[in-house]
């Protein structure tokens, strides 16, 4: 028995669920909108905390009550203390420059939960009929294709993964894969064959799956790839909940499966690139350095110099990178700003959309050392003002400010919109040394007569242009 | 079971939506609404939790266990990394309001 009927808690949940749905839906439209964003978060987390609080009188749902579920009620109150915990600690711990593989991470514990969600089910062997038979395949394989697949992102990202594993025929090798999970799914999904091997064999390889998908990514496309598990995450959810039976899983996870996929496709187009070249070309950071030869020398300047450039420009457009970010620079890139400023120079800051690891990416690291907002200006909004552009600082970005994109036919990134860095009066380019980008692939407006390279790491460079500004007086 | 059709249509619906809210977002919040998306899939853990209730068998509830801490994992780890990004979308105007430059 129960302190309370099984309709009327079956009521409360369903009640509870569509303000749940409502309070998401919200609460992504506000964080769209640099205005509401902070707000949404508020929004979607309350309907988050709905959700979970209410999701407790589950057991009472059931004529046996609280009484039938007995320790299990105990596990689901330790399992969200642990995960949460050790989440919460992570992730206020976790420094801005290293987000990118905080969010792959989290996302693939999403991925390993509904995955979990479906082993359950699938392990239980009791006949769902064939349409929610396929659903929870269908989801458990998402689900841990997204799970062992954002644990290699995460990997990569965080330099545990230092090489892209490639051979020849792997991708034969992970079609094979794929067609052996479907026909495992197939039979467990009928209900041919699910006893528990079967069923054991289907995730092995879905795991398998994931990881043998992004181990040939390379660094590069890290971010379309995160983005679609993160998509994939949100349609496994989706098909559990039509298992479960749970309209705030349908809902928030159609929302995201589909949202996730809009945001995936803008990021590979600001690539020029499809979807399909991301995740079966190989190409992301071993590129074969095709392309024409490049003519010329990169001309060094000191920081001296460079500072008095600056010092006296009009206007300078500061083009920051993933060199900034590893480089911990964004502080002091503001501070010479903010320097600059003062002396009257008009500064503004270029974020092409796949600048660093995510898209977005330099966005947040700007506004984390203090920069507004309204400083900031997209690819489209400021490649007309290069041209009156007086000095353009580029810190620790390197392909997406690579003319080649434009005229060089050979070039493996031959279409990809990029920043017209090349075409200020004068170009400053601070870089740890002469070596090649994350793509591999030379770039030629380090070699250009208005160029001007200023070597060492990102916040080291910043800070001697702040002292030479500063002398000025 | 939800109907099967209406099922469908749930799913449509749910899919456009998604579709519309984030279509015209501005490059700048391509992280944090990312970041904000995968806090959302984080429902997951009340399915999970549902999971881990019915679990009869000491497998089933070692799956159901390790659904919740990952679910868990992913809902408030989202949340927290989420809100830490948008603390630090302030337009020039908030910032003079509340100290102006350093």
């Amino acid at each position: 028995m129960s302190f309370i009927n099984p309709a009327a808690a079956k009521w409360i949940i369903d009640a509870a669920y569509i303000l749940v749905a409502f309070l998401f839906i919200t609460g992504l439209k506000r964080m769209s909108s640099p205005v509401t964003a902070r707000g949404g978060i508020l929004w979607a987390g309350l309907g988050m905390l709905l959700a979970t609080l209410v999701t407790f009188l589950a057991p009472a749902t059931s004529a046996g009550g609280f009484e039938h579920v007995g320790t299990n009620f105990a596990l689901v109150i330790a399992g969200i203390a642990v995960g949460g915990v050790l989440a919460w600690v992570s992730g206020k711990r976790v420094a801005m420059t290293d987000m990118p593989q905080m969010i792959a991470l989290y996302n693939g514990m999403g991925g390993g939960a509904a995955a979990a969600i479906a082993a359950g089910e699938l392990y239980r062997g009791t006949s769902h009929g064939l349409a929610v038979g396929a659903l929870a395949v269908l989801g458990g394989l998402i689900g841990a294709v997204s799970f062992s697949g954002s644990g290699i992102a995460f990997g990569k990202l965080q330099g545990l993964i230092k090489r892209s594993l490639r051979f020849g025929g792997q991708q034969v090798l992970n079609l094979l894969f794929l067609v052996g999970a479907i026909v495992l799914g197939s039979l467990i999904a009928t209900g041919a064959a699910a006893d528990a091997p079967v069923v054991s064999a289907f995730f092995v390889l879905a795991l398998v799956l994931g990881v043998t998908m992004t181990l040939p990514i390379g660094g590069a496309d890290m971010p379309v790839v995160i983005s679609l598990y993160n998509a994939l995450t949100g349609l496994a959810v989706a098909f559990e909940g039509f298992v479960l039976n749970n309209a705030a899983m349908i809902i928030a996870g159609t929302v995201v499966g589909s949202a996730g996929t809009l945001l995936t496709q803008l990021m590979a187009k600001a690539m020029n690139r499809s979807l399909g070249n991301v995740l079966f070309s190989g190409f992301g950071d071993t590129a074969s350095a095709a392309g024409g030869p490049v003519t010329g020398s990169m001309k060094p300047i000191d920081a001296n110099d460079a500072g008095v450039m600056m010092a006296f420009a009009q206007k300078m457009i500061i083009v920051p990178g993933y060199g900034m970010a590893v480089g911990q620079a964004q502080h002091k890139v503001w501070e010479l700003a903010q320097l600059l400023q003062n002396r009257g120079v008009t500064v503004r800051f270029a974020i092409h959309p796949v600048a660093g690891r995510m898209p977005g990416h330099m966005n947040v690291l700007l506004a984390e050392a203090g920069v507004p907002y309204d400083l900031i200006a997209d690819l489209e909004e400021i490649n007309a003002e290069f041209e009156t552009t007086d000095v353009a600082l580029i810190i620790g970005a390197n392909d997406v400010v690579n003319p080649v994109a434009r005229n060089d036919k050979s070039s493996p990134i031959y279409g990809m919109p990029i920043l017209n860095a090349d075409k200020a009066k004068n170009v400053v380019v601070i870089k740890r040394g002469q070596g090649q980008g994350f793509s591999g692939i030379e770039n030629a407006l380090f070699y250009l007569d208005n160029t001007r390279m200023l070597y060492g790491d990102a916040q080291g460079a910043v800070n001697q242009l702040i002292h030479s500004v500063k002398a000025i007086g | 079971m939800i109907d099967g059709v209406i099922a469908i249509y749930i799913f449509m619906l749910a899919a456009f939506t998604g579709y519309e809210v984030i279509s015209r977002v501005p490059v700048i919040l391509h992280t944090p609404l990312m970041s904000g998306s995968n806090f959302v899939h984080g429902i997951v853990l009340v399915g999970a939790m549902f999971a881990l209730f019915e679990a009869t068998t000491t497998l089933g509830r070692v799956v159901g266990f390790i659904g919740v801490v990952l679910a868990a994992g992913n809902a408030v780890g989202g949340y927290v990394v989420t809100e830490r990004m948008l603390e630090m979308f302030k337009s020039s105007g908030q910032k003079k309001a509340t100290g102006g430059q350093h």
